[in-house]
């Protein structure tokens, strides 16, 4: 036949053509998380010479005692939201582990500080694995299903406490100083925050190498194919949901030292700030991309915003405002690239037509 | 039809077949999709699966699949029965699908969409990257196609796409490699490409099942093909020998029903299109449907029929060229001109697009009229029922109360209600897509009753219908389209089943 017996060209592009498409792909990705470092100094520059004092170890600590924790539970949200799930409970979770570990302390003498995190993870585990057991078992969209346990992890945090509270004077000194303590009184990057970079740097990993980590990247980016693939989505999920109770229970426990102050309050409205900097750290909030890395150091620029204001002497009413300008500008960059990256890849890939 | 003809392919001697499909029967309620077919693969050989829409073909690919269950019979692959209880069980079994638009993960690579679930692993249970990225590369190699294992998967041509999903199939050893229409929304040289592949994974061994509508490509790339007709195999033969017009009779095949008696009166032209042209959707369609006729559009599906009948509505926004309504030019994407010019729209899909399900029968029925029901901006409900009932009544529809939810009726009543609500308008123009798609013989009959007469009371009628029996009955004259160009036009007393079919699949000038 005529039409399939005609000379062949070859593709315009070739192996060179992929391999720099795949250079521009890694290169806007891995940009993503260097952007959010480059607003950062951009942010602490501009303050900094408004307001020298802002550059001084106090602030530096305040702020890292701050962004851990909002870091680690970005990062267990960044399980979940990568599948295409989200969990809005995390603050409730958080309040929970706060009160009921914070507590043990005041009940059992010389209670030690690893049993009282072990209590705090065990307490964010099971609030995570009902949260997880309804979404993959029962199928009802993790919005609702979090946005129903985020009232009901926070009415029982509240009937749990009544009016009491968790006083710092109850609670050991070497647990209080757990955020705080440092390499040395002059170095302002505490303990705490390398241990986490750590711990985030670890999940990232593991992310990237084992199975189960892909496939839930693989589940959020079209689920699916993630079913025809064979991937066991149910499962994966749970687990995800799991992982980000875990995370929300130590972070809990974390709460309570570095505040020492527990009532019902605590983690109240967390939720939002979790989402945000997830989103701002670049984490596609219909799944399939994003890191871990992304969302901790969205948390540690928001965190930073925040103290800013504070030394800027801006009320701090204006913070909300702040978070939802970066989250649109995030979201709109996010949408902006995906339309460039798929408009650039498509003309790498274009054969020439006949 | 010629026996049980299970001729080797050439040179295959006697090996048995790889696949063996024995007696398959499968029904969806009271519709026989597949009736004791039998099909057999055979090591490196190209099969065709050629057959009208609904012959059947897309039930017997999600039987192979697992994605439906066979009522009765077997399959059976390298002679032991498999069941394939799901999608899973067809890959475990050896068999590989390759849709015309594959699933793939867009934001993850090509190497790990081809390993998802499966990556190669080294010390700690840890990915193997390098080791996959290799392995891409050698799947991809042989088959002469240059992608880069590491670029993510958003952006791929569907060509490219297609190949991801081959490479996937090489990866899992694949005996048996479906290809579901692959070559529908591929260009040429795409086309060329694939091909190549094919004859590589022929040289294999691996069986290729190769469903398509251009007959031109059966030809070309397979050494045997299997005709499906109204859910049974009518013909499997070598292709050696067989001609194209063999081809398109074992396709047609059944007896051509009775005809209309006598055209309507053709009075004046009131709708025309012309030269309207959709970039990369369909190019310089030019028509003309007068008043008392009733034109067909025939072609296969994704020819592009809906797409121009929504264009002319409004819908959809058109490049290039005009449609007019009584010599009137209708404003670009703008459904309310339309229906103000006199057009009506009866959509093909009634659940999504024809019917409020939830409202009422007369609210649907009255809902384009509301206009002309109102009193100081209220619609009154006793106006609305009134009218309603004068519809409901003329179009013979079966209901319990006007109050009732449209979602309650049968498939065939909720067909007329959707007419009454357009027919309430009076058109002068209606266009009517797949106007009995899945309702029962008895009502169709009544459909066809009520276009003729609405024809012969002057409006103009357009019809999308892919029932060949149906255009050839109902139509005064029959438009073809193929691939989104107008390719024939036949009068009724012209048009055979054989040469729509000939004009749609593109074998006109060897059919003719």
């Amino acid at each position: 036949m005529s039409t399939f017996a005609g000379s062949l060209r070859q593709p315009a592009g070739g192996v060179d053509g992929g391999a720099s498409s795949r250079r521009l792909a890694d290169l806007i990705f891995r940009a993503r998380e260097f952007g959010i470092i480059a607003v950062l100094i951009v942010f602490v520059a501009v303050t900094t010479s408004v307001q020298p004092r802002f550059v001084n170890s106090q602030n530096i600590k305040f702020i890292f005692s701050n962004a851990v924790i909002f870091a680690l539970l970005a990062m267990g949200e960044t399980l979940v939201v990568v599948a295409r799930h989200i969990d809005i409970s995390v603050g409730s979770v958080l309040g929970l582990s706060a009160y009921l570990s914070a507590h043990l302390f005041s009940q059992v003498s010389g209670m030690p500080i690893v049993g009282v995190f072990a209590v705090g993870l065990a307490i964010g585990l099971g609030c995570g694995a009902v949260n997880g057991a309804i979404v993959a078992i029962a199928r009802v969209p993790s919005l609702v299903v979090t946005l129903a346990t985020l009232y009901i992890y926070r009415a029982l945090d509240v009937i749990i406490v009544g009016g009491g509270m968790v006083v710092a004077s109850t609670l050991p000194n070497s647990f209080l100083a757990i955020p705080s303590s440092s390499w040395s009184e002059l170095s302002s990057v505490p303990y705490l925050a390398m241990v986490i970079a750590a711990l985030v740097a670890f999940t990232a990993y593991c992310l990237r190498s084992f199975r189960s980590g892909r496939e839930l990247y693989a589940i959020g980016s079209n689920p699916d194919a993630a079913l025809l693939a064979g991937i066991p989505t149910g499962k994966r999920v749970f687990t995800a949901f799991v992982l980000s109770g875990g995370v929300a229970g130590i972070a809990g426990v974390l709460w309570a030292a570095t505040y020492g102050t527990i009532d019902s309050t605590a983690g109240y409205s967390y939720e939002l700030t979790v989402v945000a900097a997830v989103v701002v750290g670049g984490v596609n909030i219909f799944g399939g991309s994003g890191t871990v890395v992304g969302a901790a150091l969205g948390a540690l620029l928001l965190a930073t915003i925040n103290q800013a204001l504070y030394v800027l002497g801006i009320s701090s009413f204006w913070d909300p405002a702040i978070d939802g300008f970066l989250i649109v500008l995030a979201i709109s960059l996010d949408h902006w690239i995906t339309v460039r990256l798929t408009s650039a890849l498509r003309k790498r890939s274009l054969y020439h037509v006949v | 039809m010629a026996g049980p003809d299970l001729a080797v392919s050439p040179g295959q001697g006697a090996v048995a077949p790889v696949l063996a499909v024995t007696g398959a029967s499968k029904s969806f309620g009271a519709v026989r999709a597949l009736e004791d077919v039998s099909l057999e693969l055979y090591p490196g050989e190209a099969h065709g699966l050629v057959g009208e829409n609904g012959a059947g073909k897309s039930t017997l690919v999600k039987i192979l699949a697992g994605a439906h269950h066979p009522d009765k019979g077997t399959v059976q692959v390298d002679g032991k029965e498999v069941v394939l209880s799901g999608p899973a069980a067809a890959r475990d079994a050896g068999i590989a699908v390759i849709y015309q638009e594959p699933t793939l993960f867009p934001d993850l690579t090509v190497a790990e969409n081809v390993f998802m679930g499966r990556q190669p692993l080294r010390r700690g249970r840890r990915i193997d990257a390098k080791a996959m990225h290799h392995e891409v590369v050698e799947l991809l190699g042989p088959l002469g196609v240059q992608l880069d294992p590491e670029r993510i998967a958003r952006g791929l041509s569907i060509a490219d796409q297609q190949i991801v999903e081959i490479a996937k199939a090489l990866s899992l050893q694949a005996k048996v490699i479906i290809m579901d229409e692959p070559t529908a929304a591929l260009s040429a040289y795409e086309v060329e490409r694939l091909f190549r592949v094919v004859e590589n994974l022929r040289s294999r061994g691996a069986a290729v099942l190769f469903i398509s509508h251009r007959l031109d490509e059966v030809f070309v790339l397979c050494q045997r093909v299997t005709v499906m007709r109204d859910g049974r195999r009518v013909l499997s033969r070598p292709v050696a020998g067989l001609s194209a017009d063999e081809l398109v009779r074992a396709m047609v095949g059944r007896d051509v029903e009775e005809r209309r008696e006598g055209g309507a009166q053709r009075g004046e032209v009131v709708l025309k299109a012309e030269r309207v042209t959709r970039e990369g959707v369909f190019t310089d369609i030019s028509f003309e449907v007068a008043s008392g006729e009733i034109v067909a559009l025939a072609g296969l599906v994704g020819a592009g029929r809906t797409e121009v009948a929504r264009a002319v509505f409004g819908i959809d926004r058109y490049d290039a060229g005009r449609v007019l309504v009584e010599g009137k030019a209708l404003k670009k994407g703008a459904p309310g001109v339309a229906m103000a010019a006199g057009v009506g729209l009866v959509p093909e899909d009634r659940r999504l697009q024809g019917l409020v399900m939830e409202l009422s029968i007369a609210d649907n029925v009255a809902l384009p009229s509301l206009r002309r029901l109102r009193r100081f901006g209220m619609v009154r409900r006793a106006a609305e029922n009134r009218f309603a009932s004068e519809w409901v009544t003329r179009l013979r529809v079966r209901f319990g109360r006007y109050s009732d939810a449209a979602a309650a009726l049968s498939g065939g009543n909720q067909q007329k209600v959707v007419l009454a609500k357009w027919l309430s308008r009076q058109p002068r123009v209606l266009i009517v897509d797949e106007p009995t798609r899945g309702i029962d013989v008895a009502t169709k009959s009544e459909v066809h009753r009520l276009l003729t007469e609405l024809a012969h009371n002057g409006v103009a009628v357009l019809m999308i219908s892919s029932e060949l029996p149906e255009v050839l009955r109902v139509a005064d004259r029959i438009l073809v389209m193929r691939e989104g160009r107008l390719v024939a036009e036949f009068s009724h007393d012209q048009a055979t089943e054989e040469s729509i079919v000939a004009a749609a699949t593109g074998q006109l000038e060897m059919a003719s």
